[in-house]
């Protein structure tokens, strides 16, 4: 049987363009690698739904039961799994990161 | 065995592997919320293998989380990874 809480997160991921499931909140990320990529996406101005996964047992397993990673944070534009935290930093370094958020018109807030 | 040593191990015979380095950094996360005791919590990982030509980043790193499903599941608290195709 499919996890319940994978309909949630298709919800979720469809709703915002940028979403991003993380540990603690944007304010006050809990873990450094959380941290990175809220900085990343602090850097690039766009606009993004956070998760916290610690105040939800049920969403901490079942995103990396349906993304199969089995690491947060985790970044998903328009729906798609994008990274974690070593692959953000990387695409946020060379460019991609960028021509991932203009092909998708996501502007940074101005 | 170490935790680096099993993922060297591991990787090694999951991978067809160029070069592999994996390097344990838990002192830097030594009192943080997941580091545990006695260390060997926080790796990075620095692999290079023919297996990764024409597959994304996503693709390498599900490759190595595969291999390494009961670490990842136990001692493994941070991984890094940095994953390379020889020609890159």
């Amino acid at each position: 049987m499919t996890n319940p809480v994978f309909n949630r997160i298709e919800d979720d991921i469809q709703k915002s363009d940028v979403v991003l499931y993380m540990k603690g909140s944007p304010m006050f990320p809990q873990c450094g690698f959380s941290a990175t990529v809220v900085e990343v996406l602090n850097h690039f101005k766009v606009d993004f739904e956070a998760f916290d996964v610690l105040q939800d047992p049920a969403l901490r397993d079942g995103i990396k039961e349906y993304s199969e990673w089995p690491t947060i944070p985790q970044l998903y534009v328009k729906g798609e799994f994008v990274g974690g935290c070593d692959i953000i930093r990387e695409m946020a370094a060379n460019g991609e990161l960028t021509g991932l958020f203009e092909q998708n018109d996501i502007k940074p807030k101005a | 065995m170490s935790v680096s040593e099993i993922i060297e191990q591991k990787l090694r015979a999951g991978l067809n592997i160029t070069s592999i380095t994996v390097i344990d950094e838990s002192h830097k996360h030594a009192g943080h919320a997941g580091a545990r005791e006695g260390g060997e919590s926080h790796f990075q990982l620095a692999i290079v293998s023919p297996d990764f030509t024409g597959k994304s980043r996503v693709a390498r790193q599900r490759d190595i989380y595969r291999i390494l499903k009961e670490e990842m599941a136990g001692p493994i608290h941070a991984l890094s990874i940095d994953a390379r195709s020889p020609e890159e």
